[in-house]
């Protein structure tokens, strides 16, 4: 801590303005009173600092002192990051309440990775190799599924003069690098700003899925590793489960999940739900490669600022292990709330809606911190960090300009509407207005990965869905009983893909997760059926008959069967093959 | 860090509820003062800004008849304290503490700040215990959960004060032995509402069990702000120091955060929609969230809010930021009040979010999850078909649709529609229930498993 100190001038809510903190920087950390409240210097002029300050502010006056760190609001990286839930500035909210009380208090104080674990550091290089920036010292097993890697720091290139294997805290010198400028120690922790982007070797554009289990989304929105998504959606359209569902489901090696400005309840249920579900593909529990920012929204409003930026300061150092990591971030609406306040309290010329003129940006530098790219150090390793962000906008209007600016920049949008929800069809995405623009990357790799007519299919899926969405309006004039047999065959086809594929319950253990594979399955019974029925239509076939089949209603349950147990999809293929050549008339 | 309480008569400005004094020192952010008139009126105020020598005060009881040069202003070193105490049950006070129903005053067991810490969210358990309130369309199809926050959502003119008032005498927990009390925090109501909730209390006994807390409608609006503050305070000393299961009843939230905006006017502040402040959801969130249950304490408390959607409309920032905050909804209609059913609560738009934790074997009965989707579904698929008849005619109904046009109504006279004084169990709703179901064919009921169609279907 620099010895500089100056004194509160003013205080209004969390903005405070102090005078005397000679050379402090823009975005530096300051203590504020004597409390010693967390604060960040966000505007200066001439000798006044103002300071945004993440606890409450009451008790706080002029000629308070104010302390300057010398250092930007930063995170702690290191071994420990994996299972542990962080207030926005990185504080651990488990420490807080075993040390604190059931209740965050202010000025409450906690080093971020436990200095009490012990962690085992196992040596991946040898004392005379050249090391740079990003290469890999050594590992240590983080947790069951996560193998936490020692890196050169960036900006560092040196020889390594010392380096074994040892157990010790995060602060144990694991490497001692000789470089231009004199020796190096290195430690298993790293600082590093939120606010500034880890530097990387190049950025690439994604080349791969990110698979969900979530079948509205892998099939016909689909998300790539290192994209960028939004989910809107008025209250109770279930944004919060379908962000749950990513951070259950999504096949990436790390999850960080950010609760910013949400309800306390639901951090709650994420911390007792985690621990107990296990990851599809290896069968460990999911809070093994989680880590948790909950800036529940009455908790300060400055923190839940920063929360955004520190979960994804940490996203990116797992990315640069060369790991696939997604981020969730709900809401970000919350997170521009928050930018509106405070700038409010800096008397700044508003923009749309009193936000600040700046959000658009803002919003975009966070967003484009997300990417596939190839990591620092020699090895070349390719990562990646993807970016789900929730919108809340008010009323559910989607003009107002949180999702305006967020559309701009996000790749993917799935639009959850109200209407779909108060219908109970879950996920309420609506498949008419929500896209993807990882369409053809996903497209081009799950054509040789799963099936090769998989985007025909879902091509044809998709044209049925929209025609239904015409033929429903000419119903609404004249009744259904107007419609043409192939038209109304066309519509039972459709409901069929609403209902037996679209709806997936995120309650039911079977229906949670499906795998690609099942997911083509389903969707291609679906449009086997159709074909046939289409074509016994024209042979004389009743349309009564066809879509009363009783077969009908096992392909209703097909979303239920094992993963395991796949071939039933073939069976069904055939019976309904079977059942459909039966009601044709005889010859 | 409090200095030494000063008296200064630097008052410079007055606008609206604010006061500008110039030449203060050691007055810091938060602070409470004592304003005195020379001839001996006192009022409280709370200092909103500082900015070197000059603070300015906000005037609780409003600024009507100050005058800069006669106001002497003290201030008191401490935030806006509360003193509680168990005795506090039972009694009626104002948005500051201080009782207001001729009783004597409390003596306090603790003083504490009524802005309150927030929450650790690790600290908190996850709400899963059932609440009974008594009222069917809520305990078996939108089930209230300890710790849950459960907004209702109501029109002027519709009767949300006397559904609030019974799920307030009624409410309970089903296991034995555990004590149950109620904070009822009235914000901006009219004196003859305040007379209806006070008189509803005496009346039925429920005030032994409550701490009522009033600010009428010409009341002060900055007692309007802190009152929920104050009573969600007592709230948490009831249950989490004298594990009590407490149910905070908010009526309504409407005419509290119109006394946000007008707070907010007056300091100048950019508004947000519709003139209230940006702010509005951050304020709304530090009350509702204080909603909840701590891990390893027995106490829980438990919010309805109570509000008025102007012009029923949902999309109003007041509910649609409530409802962002809190875990559901309960929805009262206007055209089923206007049939004369009693408490008019829409069923199908309604919600909670929380409900599948707290109910079931060991918390309900084992056929609540299965009723509940049969009976939601049932009245949907009813309603739908009555919107069709209206548009092509009840010829056009199939007879199934009949049949659950006929479900429907029965479902809103027989199910909806209970006493204002009917206090029903968990058991009579799902027999009630049961009975509506049996106007269906077995055949009809897709969402209850076999077993307990074979356990509860009425036998002829």
């Amino acid at each position: 801590m620099i010895s500089t100190q100056g004194s509160v001038i003013k205080v209004s809510g969390p903005l405070v303005v102090a005078r005397g903190l000679v050379g402090a920087r823009m975005y530096e950390m300051v203590r504020v009173g004597e409390a010693r409240l967390f604060g960040e210097i966000i505007e200066i002029r001439d000798d006044d600092y103002s300071i945004q300050v993440y606890e409450e502010t009451e008790g706080i006056g002029p000629g308070q002192p104010v302390w300057r760190t010398g250092e930007p609001l930063s995170v702690e990286l290191g071994p420990g990051l994996i299972r542990s839930i962080y207030d926005g500035v990185q504080r651990p909210l488990d420490a807080l309440q075993r040390d604190f009380g059931d209740y965050v208090v202010r000025g409450a104080e906690r080093p971020a990775l436990d200095r009490d674990r012990q962690w085992s550091f196992a040596p991946a290089v040898r004392v005379g190799d050249e090391v740079v920036a990003g290469d890999v010292l050594g590992t240590v097993q983080e947790s069951k599924l996560v193998l936490h890697k020692i890196m050169v720091p960036p900006g560092i290139v040196g020889k390594v003069v010392k380096i074994g294997a040892l157990i010790g805290n995060v602060d144990t010198e694991v490497a001692v690098l000789e470089a231009p400028k004199g020796n190096v120690s290195i430690t298993m922790v790293q600082r590093w700003p939120v606010r500034q982007s880890r530097p990387v070797a190049r950025k690439l554009m994604p080349t791969l899925p990110l698979v969900t289990g979530q079948r509205v989304i892998d099939m016909f929105f689909p998300m790539a590793q290192g994209g960028t998504a939004c989910v809107p959606g008025p209250f109770g359209s279930g944004k919060t489960v379908v962000q749950h569902q990513l951070a259950k489901w999504a096949d990436a090696r790390i999850i960080v999940y950010v609760g910013c400005g949400e309800r306390g309840n639901e951090m709650t249920d994420v911390l007792m739900e985690f621990p107990h579900l296990k990851d599809p593909s290896s069968g460990e529990a999911l809070m093994e490669r989680t880590v948790l920012v909950a800036n529940t929204s009455n908790m300060p409003v400055a923190a839940r600022e920063a929360s955004v930026f520190t979960g994804i300061a940490i996203a990116e150092y797992f990315r640069d292990m060369g790991y696939s990591v997604a981020l969730m971030a709900d809401s970000t609406s919350r997170w521009a709330e928050a930018m509106r306040e405070i700038s409010g309290r800096l008397e700044e010329m508003p923009g749309e809606e009193g936000y600040p003129a700046y959000l658009g940006s803002r919003i975009a530098s966070f967003y484009e911190r997300a990417g596939n790219v190839i990591c620092l150090g020699s090895d070349q390793r390719p990562a990646s960090v993807s970016i789900i962000g929730a919108v809340s906008p008010p009323g559910g209007d989607l003009s107002e300009p949180v999702v305006q600016a967020t559309l701009r920049v996000v790749k993917v949008y799935w639009g959850l509407d109200d209407k779909l929800a108060f219908a109970r069809h879950f996920p309420a995405v609506n498949w008419l207005t929500s896209y993807s623009l990882y369409q053809e990357i996903v497209d081009a790799s799950a054509d040789s990965q799963v099936a090769k007519d998989w985007s025909e299919i879902r091509t044809r899926a998709m044209t049925l869905l929209q025609q239904e969405a015409e033929l429903e309006e000419l119903v609404r004039l004249v009744g259904v009983d107007s419609l043409a047999a192939d038209d109304r065959l066309l519509m039972h086809a459709a409901r069929m893909i609403r209902e037996d594929f679209l709806h997936q319950n995120a309650f039911d253990d079977r229906d949670t997760y499906t795998s690609l594979g099942k997911q083509y399955n389903l969707l291609s019974l679906i449009l086997h059926y159709y074909d046939y029925a289409r074509t016994a239509l024209q042979g004389g076939a009743s349309l009564d008959g066809l879509t009363k089949l009783a077969v009908l209603d096992e392909v209703a349950r097909a979303k239920l069967i094992p993963e395991e147990a796949r071939d039933q999809f073939d069976y069904l293929k055939e019976r309904i093959t079977g059942d459909i050549r039966a009601l044709l008339p005889h010859t | 860090m409090a200095a030494i309480a000063r008296e200064y008569r630097t008052v410079r400005q007055i606008t609206g509820p604010l006061m500008l004094v110039e030449g203060v020192e050691g007055v810091t952010y938060g602070e409470l003062a004592d304003i005195k008139r020379a001839d001996g009126d006192i009022r409280r105020g709370r200092v909103l800004e500082v900015n070197g020598d000059k603070a300015l005060v906000q005037v609780f009881e409003g600024t009507s008849g100050l005058a800069p040069q006669d106001v002497k202003i003290k201030f008191l070193g401490k935030g806006l304290e509360i003193g509680v105490s168990q005795d506090m049950l039972g009694r009626v006070f104002d948005g500051f503490g201080h009782p207001i129903d001729d009783g004597p005053s409390i003596i306090p067991e603790k003083y504490l700040n009524v802005n309150g810490d927030p929450m650790n969210p690790y600290a908190r358990d996850y709400p899963n215990e059932f609440i009974q309130t008594g009222i069917s369309t809520i305990d078996l199809l939108n089930t209230l959960v300890r710790g849950q926050k459960l907004p209702l959502f109501s029109g002027s003119g519709l009767p949300h004060s006397r559904l609030a008032a019974q799920i307030a005498r009624q409410a309970t927990v089903l296991k034995t032995g555990e004590k149950f009390a109620v904070v009822f925090a009235a914000m901006g109501i009219t004196f003859e509402e305040s007379e209806f909730f006070v008189a509803d209390f005496r009346r039925t006994g429920a005030i032994e069990r409550s701490v009522l807390f009033i600010n009428l409608a010409d009341g002060p609006p900055i007692e309007r702000l802190s009152l929920p503050r104050t009573a969600l305070t007592t709230a948490e000393f009831l249950a989490f120091e004298k594990n009590m299961h407490v149910l905070v009843i908010l009526t309504d939230m409407t005419n509290y955060c119109e006394a946000l905006r007008e707070i907010s006017a007056a300091r100048r502040e950019v508004p947000g929609r519709r003139g209230y402040p940006g702010y509005l959801y951050t304020d709304l969130s530090t009350l509702y969230e204080r909603a909840g249950r701590i891990k390893g304490r027995t106490g829980s408390i438990t919010q309805i809010p109570v509000l008025t959607m102007p012009e029923d409309d949902k999309t109003h920032p007041v509910p649609d930021l409530t409802g962002y905050i809190t875990e559901g909804q309960i929805i009262i209609h206007r055209g089923l009040h206007a049939q004369g059913i009693y408490p008019p609560v829409d069923v199908l738009p309604s919600l909670s979010r929380l409900k599948d934790k707290g109910i079931g074997e060991g918390k309900t009965r084992e056929d609540h999850a299965d009723v509940m989707n049969q009976l939601y579904s049932a009245y949907a698929r009813g309603k739908e078909a009555k919107e069709l008849a209206v548009v092509l005619g009840e010829s056009a109904l199939s007879e199934e649709d009949v049949l659950f046009v006929k479900f429907s109504d029965a479902f809103e006279s027989r199910f909806v529609r209970q006493g204002e004084d009917e206090n029903r169990t968990i058991e009579e709703s799902l027999r009630i229930g049961w009975e509506l179901l049996g106007m269906l064919p077995k055949g009809e009921l897709k969402r209850v498993r076999d077993v307990f169609v074979e356990r509860y279907y009425p036998k002829p």
